[in-house]
């Protein structure tokens, strides 16, 4: 069974040197701090960005030996994430005014949401080869891609209706994308709209 | 049977920082001196 080494462990190993440890911590928790930011900005260069700003302040934080929460790692990234957000939106503005004049509308560069029919079709196509994709993957990596993606379901929850640890849960995702690649790239599925 | 799908399927993304911005970080993470003199913390990065 392997093994995981906690957060607070790992920060101790990076100030005592071990930047090994920083590339564990920033890949554990790659993904929720990415979806944290993402879900907050939804703009995905935005979110690079402010994922980058975060970490780098992580770095300096703890090389500098200001660093006092041990135990508590993920909490203080995602709190420092969260005051370059409000930063981001403070310095932005957020919502410029705009006012209609007869040379320049707004509503006249508003896109209608609504994909048209060329599109949906494009749309529906995917949808459908994604799904006889799916269904081409082992059961339980299926039900946890199931559980994940359409039910919205976080793998805490995953984890106690399938009675497997988070573990298992995230790895069982991990192989299912990994399967689902494979099947895209052998049958040549292009998966953009 | 339980409805599994729903028309928002698309809606949701799995999204991670790419290994660019990840390789970046730990660069940035080993360039970056701290040193401590008479109470003054400095900075310095080397490349």
């Amino acid at each position: 069974m392997e093994v995981q080494i906690e957060d607070s462990q790992l920060v101790s190993h990076y100030i005592q040197g071990d930047e090994r440890a920083m590339s564990v911590l920033i890949n554990r928790h790659n993904s929720r701090l990415t979806g944290f930011i993402y879900s907050k900005v939804g703009d995905r260069e935005l979110t690079e960005d402010i994922f980058q700003d975060t970490f780098m302040k992580v770095i300096r934080t703890l090389k500098r030996g200001a660093y006092n929460e041990e135990g508590k790692f993920l909490p203080w990234v995602m709190r420092i994430a969260h005051n370059l957000i409000i930063d981001h939106f403070r310095k932005n503005n957020r919502m410029p005014m705009f006012n209609a004049t007869d040379s320049y509308n707004i509503f006249a560069l508003m896109g209608d949401e609504d994909l048209n029919a060329e599109k949906q079709l494009i749309k529906d196509q995917i949808d459908s080869d994604l799904l006889k994709m799916i269904k081409e993957l082992p059961e339980d990596q299926q039900e946890v891609l199931e559980m994940r993606l359409y039910k919205d379901m976080s793998f805490k929850e995953i984890s106690n209706n399938t009675g497997v640890s988070i573990n298992t849960a995230l790895g069982r995702m991990r192989y299912a994308l990994i399967n689902l690649r494979k099947l895209v790239d052998a049958n040549n599925i292009v998966l953009t709209n | 049977m339980e409805k599994i799908y729903t028309k928002k399927k698309n809606n949701r993304e799995l999204i991670a920082a790419k290994p660019e911005t990840v390789d970046f970080l730990l660069a940035y993470s080993k360039s970056l001196k701290i040193t401590k003199a008479k109470g003054i913390t400095f900075e310095s990065n080397l490349n």
